[in-house]
C-alpha cells in the first residue's frame, strides 16, 4: 500500500495515466534510437562511397539531411504532445476544492503531527504520525515545518510537497476506496529521514466520524492501581515534559502526542508495529532502534518500566 | 589513405640539421626543470593536465567506493553496516567528490591537456594561472578526505539545504568542510574556463576560423562560458552566505530574522543544473571525433552541432526549478520551467542524430572506444526520456526525491558523461602515454560497465516509483524494497569489476603497452600532427589551417608557420575570428608562486572556519606571492612571423 502503480485518488490515477503514456512513447522512441544506432554501426552504408576519407557523396548527404530533419521534426512534435497533456493534468490537479476538511501538517524531525481544523476549539484534534481521513471527500493538507525541510508524499494519493520553514503549502486529494496508505518523508532532512513514515487511514465517514469521536475524548484518570502507578510514572519521570496526554497534566508539544497511543498501529513515526514488546523496547533505549532520535532512554525500574507501558496500553 | 600526420614536414624548406637545433632548443626553453623543486614548479599544461586526469579519476574511484559501501549498507533492509551518521556523510561525501572533484574538473583537466594540441598551440593562455587552479583543487581533495577520515566529512548532502545546513541543525565544522571545499573547486574550475576561453578565441592556429574549430573545442569553449556564468552563484551562496550564516551569525537564511529558505536553492540550482550540462557537453565534444575517426567519415552537420552546443548551454540556465516543483512556487511559474526543461531534449536529439547518420555513412571500426559511444546512445537516451517524464510538474512530484531520480540522474552522468570518458580514455590515452590501450581488456571493460550501469540503476525506477526516498540509510523489510536493492548491489559489484578492469589496462598499458606512434587511429584533429606524447613545446612549428580536418584534407606537406623565437617562451596570438597572426606573445617560465598562493588561498578558506584572523593572515601571505608571480624582466622581440605558403594566410 505504498506505491504510484496503485493510485487510490483522481489526482494520484491522473498522473499515473500521464506516466503510462510517457513511458509508452518513450519507450518506443528508445527501442526506435537503439535499433537505428544499431543498424546504423554495422550496415555498412556507404557501400556506395569508397572507404578513404572522401566527401559523402551529395546524394547520400541530401538523404541524411532528410532523415536527420524529420527526426529532428519528429522530437519537437512528440515533445509539444508531452507538454499539452502534462499542461492539462497540472490544471486538473490544481484546482483546489472550496470546503472540506482541513488538516494541519507539521513535520519536526523525525515525526508528523496531525492537527485538524475546526472553527470550534474544542473540536480541534491533534495527533501524531497517523491520519483519519473520510473516502470519497477531499481533503486539504496545510503544511508547514517546525525545524528543517521535509516533504510529504504519500504515493497512492498525490505527488509529494515541501514543509518549509517560514512557507505555508497546501496539498489535498481524495481517497477513492478505503484502506490504508504509507507514507514517507521525502527530503533529506538530518540523521533519521529513513525512519520518518506515516499511515492515511481512509475510512467510510461514519467509520471517521466515530473515531473522530474516541479520540476527541479526553483521557479518565485510571482506577486500576498499577495504571495509576504507570500513570505517575509518567508525570514525573521526564516523559510529560515533551508529550501530551488529554486530560492530564502532560500537555507538551515537543514530543508527539500520546493521547489515544493505543489506537494507532506504530509507533516511532512508522517504524515499529505498536505491540507491548516493541513499546517496551523503544522505551528503553530508543536510540538503539532511531539513532539520534530527539527521545531520551530515560532510567526506570523494571516495575516502573511495565506500571508505565501498562497506562500508555491502556490509552485507547 | 594518405599518409599523414607524420612530423609536419617542413624539411623542405629548411634542413634537417637545423630542424633538429630548433627542436633541442625549443625543448630547452619549454620543458619544466627537472628534480622536485621542478615538480613544484611545472606550468607545462600537459603536465598540469595529466596530474588532473590522474588526480580526478583517483577521485572517481574515491567517490566509487562510497557508492560501493552504501550499496552493501542498502542491500538488504534494516542492515547495520553503516549508521545513519556515517550513510550521511558517505553520500554527502560521493555527491560531493563526483560532482565537485571528479566530473568538472576533470572535463576541464580534458581541456587543460587537449585543447592547446587542437587548435596548434605551443601552450596554454595562462600556465601559471592554470597550476594556480590546479593546486587549488588539490587543496579541496586533501581538505575533504582528511575530513572524510577524522570524522568530520560534510553530512547535510552535496546540495547542503539550508535550515539542516545551518548553524542551527548543523553544529560543528562538517558543513564548513562542504563550504570551503566548493570554493576552491570554483576557483579551479573558473582558472581552468578563463585558460581555456582565452586559448580558444587567442592562440588557435592561423587559418583555424571559428568555424574550423573542432568540435571537441567548440564544446569546451561553451562549457567554459557556462562555468564563468553559473559558478560564480554557488560560489556566492556558499562561501558568502552559508559560510557567514554559520561563522559570524548573518541571516540570509535564517526565517525567523527575515531570511529566507528557499533562496538557498535559487542559487544553488541556478548553479546546479547548468552544473549537469557543463558535465554533459564536454563528453559530447569527446564523441564527434571518436565517431569520425572510426566511421571514417566527416562528421554530418557540424553547423547544427555547433549549434547544438550553444542552444543547450543557453537553455541549461533556464531549468533549475525543475529541482524544485515540490516547492510552494507559483503553478504558472513552474510551467515555464516545464516547457524550457523539455525543449532541451530538442539540441541533444540532434546531436545524437547528427552521429547516427555520420555512422552510417561510413564504415565502422569496432574498437573499445566507439564501443563506448554506443553504450553512450543506449544508456544516454533511457536517461534523457526519464529526463523528459521528469520536466512534468505533475509525474515529479511523484518521482521527485526518489530512488526514481537517481536512477535517472546516473542514466545522464554515467551514460552521457562516464562512458564517453571511457571512450575518450581509450582514444586518446596513446597521445598522453606513447602507449596503446589493451583492446581485449577494453571489451571486458566496456561490457561490464554497461551492464553494471544497468543492472545497478534500472530497478532504482521501480524502487522509486515504488516509494523509496532518496538518501535513506535503511529501509523496513515490510516495504519490500529488498530485492531490488540487493539486485542494485550486484549491479553495482559489476560496476566496480569494470573499473578495476580499466586501472589495470591502464597501468600494464602504460608501463609495456604497444607503442603508439603519432597517429595511431589514422585521425584528423591537430593533436596528431606531433608526437606521442606531444614535446614540451607541442609543435615544431606552428601547423597553418586550411580546413576542418587538417590532417584529412591536407594531401600535399602540411603548411606551418615559421619565425616564432627558439631562445624563450614565445606563441603566437591570433585574432578570435579569422584567427589571423595578430601578435607574439612571452609566456612565463616555471614558478614556485601558483603553489604558493594556493597554499595562501588553503590559509584564508580553511582558517576562515576557525577565525576571520586567519583570512587577513592568509591574504596578507599571498601579497608576496602575487609580487613574486607578477616580477619578470621583459625582452626585445623576435624575427618577422612568416607563414609558408604566405598566399594561404592571405587568402583566409
Amino acid at each position: 500500500m505504498h506505491s504510484f502503480f496503485n493510485p487510490t485518488s483522481p489526482q494520484a490515477r491522473a498522473v499515473a495515466h500521464l506516466w503510462w503514456w510517457m513511458l509508452g512513447v518513450g519507450g518506443v522512441i528508445w527501442i526506435g534510437v537503439a535499433a537505428i544506432a544499431v543498424y546504423a554501426a554495422l550496415a555498412n552504408g556507404g557501400h556506395r562511397e569508397s572507404d578513404d576519407l572522401q566527401h559523402v557523396s551529395p546524394d547520400t548527404h541530401s538523404r541524411m539531411e532528410r532523415v536527420v530533419g524529420v527526426a529532428g521534426f519528429a522530437t519537437v512534435l512528440v515533445l509539444v504532445g508531452f507538454l499539452i497533456y502534462d499542461f492539462a493534468v497540472g490544471r486538473a490537479l490544481a484546482q483546489h476544492p472550496q470546503r472540506g476538511l482541513t488538516i494541519q501538517i507539521t513535520g519536526q524531525q523525525w515525526w508528523w503531527e496531525v492537527e485538524y481544523e475546526s472553527p470550534d476549539p474544542s473540536q480541534r484534534l491533534v495527533t501524531a504520525n497517523e491520519i483519519h481521513i473520510p473516502v470519497g471527500e477531499p481533503v486539504q493538507f496545510k503544511l508547514r515545518a517546525a525545524d528543517v525541510i521535509h516533504s510529504f508524499w504519500a504515493p497512492n494519493l498525490n505527488g509529494k510537497r515541501d514543509l518549509i520553514p517560514g512557507y505555508m503549502s497546501t496539498i489535498w486529494f481524495k481517497a477513492d476506496t478505503a484502506g490504508v496508505y504509507r507514507g514517507q518523508c521525502a527530503e533529506f532532512c538530518g540523521l533519521q529521514h529513513a525512519k520518518m513514515a506515516f499511515y492515511i487511514v481512509a475510512d467510510p465517514r461514519p467509520k471517521f466520524n466515530a473515531w473522530y469521536a474516541a479520540s476527541s475524548q479526553p483521557h479518565q484518570t485510571p482506577t486500576d492501581s498499577t495504571l495509576l502507578y504507570g500513570q505517575r510514572v509518567f508525570m514525573t519521570s521526564g516523559c510529560a515534559v515533551c508529550h501530551t496526554i488529554s486530560g492530564t497534566q502532560a500537555q507538551s508539544n515537543v514530543g508527539p502526542s500520546l493521547s489515544h497511543l493505543e489506537s494507532r498501529s506504530t509507533i516511532a513515526a512508522g517504524t515499529l508495529a505498536n505491540n507491548h514488546a516493541n513499546l517496551m523496547g523503544w522505551i528503553v533505549n530508543p536510540q538503539a532502534i532511531k539513532p539520534g532520535t530527539r527521545m531520551p532512554a530515560i532510567p526506570l525500574e523494571p516495575n516502573q518500566l511495565t506500571a508505565l507501558v501498562a497506562y500508555l496500553e491502556s490509552l485507547k | 589513405m594518405t599518409a599523414h600526420g607524420t612530423s609536419l614536414p617542413a624539411e623542405t624548406t629548411l634542413g634537417t640539421v637545423a630542424l633538429e637545433q630548433d627542436a633541442a632548443a625549443l625543448d630547452e626553453v619549454w620543458r619544466d626543470r627537472p628534480g622536485f623543486w621542478g615538480w613544484l614548479t611545472a606550468v607545462d599544461h600537459k603536465v598540469i593536465g595529466k596530474r588532473y586526469l590522474i588526480t580526478t579519476f583517483l577521485m572517481f574511484l574515491a567517490g566509487g567506493i562510497e557508492a560501493a559501501l552504501m550499496r552493501t549498507q542498502l542491500a538488504r533492509p534494516e542492515n547495520t553496516f553503516l549508521g545513519p551518521d556515517k550513510y550521511n556523510q558517505l553520500f554527502t561525501t560521493h555527491g560531493t567528490t563526483m560532482m565537485f572533484l571528479f566530473a568538472v574538473p576533470m572535463m576541464n583537466a580534458m581541456g587543460i591537456y587537449f585543447v592547446p594540441l587542437m587548435v596548434g598551440a605551443r601552450s596554454i593562455a595562462f600556465p601559471r594561472l592554470n597550476a594556480f587552479g590546479y593546486w587549488n583543487y588539490v587543496v579541496a581533495v586533501v581538505f575533504l578526505y582528511v575530513s572524510l577520515f577524522a570524522n568530520t566529512a560534510p553530512d547535510a548532502g552535496w546540495f547542503a539545504y539550508v535550515p539542516l545546513s545551518g548553524p542551527a541543525y548543523s553544529p560543528g565544522h562538517r558543513v564548513d568542510v562542504w563550504a570551503q571545499v566548493v570554493t576552491f573547486t570554483e576557483i579551479a574550475a573558473l582558472v581552468a574556463a578563463v585558460n581555456i576561453i582565452v586559448t580558444t578565441f587567442k592562440m588557435r592556429a592561423p587559418g583555424m576560423s571559428l568555424n574550423r574549430i573542432p568540435l571537441f573545442v567548440w564544446a569546451q569553449l561553451v562549457v567554459s562560458f557556462m562555468i564563468v556564468f553559473a559558478m560564480p552563484s554557488v560560489a556566492v551562496g556558499s562561501t558568502l552566505m552559508l559560510a557567514m550564516d554559520r561563522a559570524v551569525n548573518t541571516h540570509w537564511f535564517n526565517y525567523t530574522e527575515g531570511g529566507d529558505v528557499l533562496l538557498w536553492q535559487h542559487i544553488f540550482w541556478f548553479f546546479g543544473h547548468p552544473e549537469v550540462y557543463i558535465i554533459f557537453l564536454p563528453a559530447l565534444g569527446f564523441i564527434t571525433p571518436i565517431v569520425e575517426t572510426f566511421s571514417r567519415r566527416k562528421v554530418f552537420g557540424y553547423t547544427a552541432l555547433v549549434m547544438s552546443n550553444i542552444t543547450t548551454a543557453f537553455f541549461a540556465f533556464g531549468l533549475w526549478v525543475h529541482h524544485m516543483f515540490a516547492t510552494p512556487i507559483p503553478e504558472l511559474g513552474q510551467s515555464l520551467f516545464t516547457a524550457a526543461s523539455m525543449l532541451i531534449a530538442i539540441p541533444t536529439a540532434v546531436q545524437i542524430f547528427c552521429w547516427i547518420a555520420t555512422m552510417w555513412a561510413g564504415r565502422l571500426r569496432f574498437t573499445t572506444a566507439i564501443l563506448f559511444i554506443l553504450g553512450f546512445m543506449f544508456t544516454f537516451v533511457n536517461g534523457g526520456i526519464t529526463g523528459v517524464m521528469l520536466a512534468s510538474v505533475a509525474f515529479d512530484k511523484q518521482a521527485h526525491d526518489t530512488f526514481f531520480v537517481v536512477a535517472h540522474l546516473h542514466y545522464v552522468l554515467l551514460g552521457g558523461a562516464v562512458m564517453p570518458l571511457f571512450g575518450a580514455f581509450y582514444y586518446w590515452f596513446p597521445k598522453i602515454t606513447g602507449r596503446m590501450l589493451s583492446e581485449t581488456l577494453g571489451k571486458w571493460n566496456f561490457w561490464l560497465f554497461v551492464i553494471g550501469v544497468n543492472v545497478t540503476f534500472f530497478p532504482m525506477h521501480i524502487l522509486g516509483l515504488n516509494g523509496m526516498p532518496r538518501r535513506v540509510y535503511t529501509y523496513l523489510a515490510a516495504t519490500g524494497w529488498g530485492p531490488l536493492n540487493l539486485l542494485a548491489t550486484i549491479g553495482a559489484v559489476t560496476i566496480a569489476t569494470s573499473v578495476l578492469v580499466f586501472v589495470i589496462n591502464a597501468i600494464s598499458s602504460w608501463r609495456s603497452g604497444e607503442p603508439a606512434g603519432e597517429d595511431p587511429w589514422g585521425s584528423s584533429g591537430l593533436e596528431w600532427a606531433t608526437s606521442s606524447p606531444a614535446p614540451s613545446y607541442n609543435f615544431l612549428h606552428t601547423p597553418l589551417v586550411t580546413s576542418r580536418h587538417p590532417l584529412w584534407d591536407t594531401t600535399v606537406e602540411q603548411p606551418v608557420v615559421t619565425g616564432l623565437a627558439t631562445d624563450h617562451r614565445e606563441v603566437l596570438i591570433t585574432t578570435a575570428f579569422d584567427a589571423r597572426p595578430d601578435a607574439r606573445h612571452e609566456h612565463p617560465t616555471g614558478s614556485i608562486w601558483p603553489f604558493y598562493l594556493a597554499l595562501c588561498m588553503g590559509v584564508v578558506f580553511i582558517g576562515s572556519i576557525f577565525s576571520p584572523y586567519f583570512v587577513l593572515g592568509g591574504l596578507g601571505l599571498s601579497m608576496l606571492g602575487l609580487f613574486g608571480w607578477g616580477w619578470q624582466g621583459s625582452r626585445a622581440t623576435g624575427p618577422e612571423i612568416v607563414a609558408t605558403p604566405k598566399s594561404i594566410t592571405e587568402g583566409i
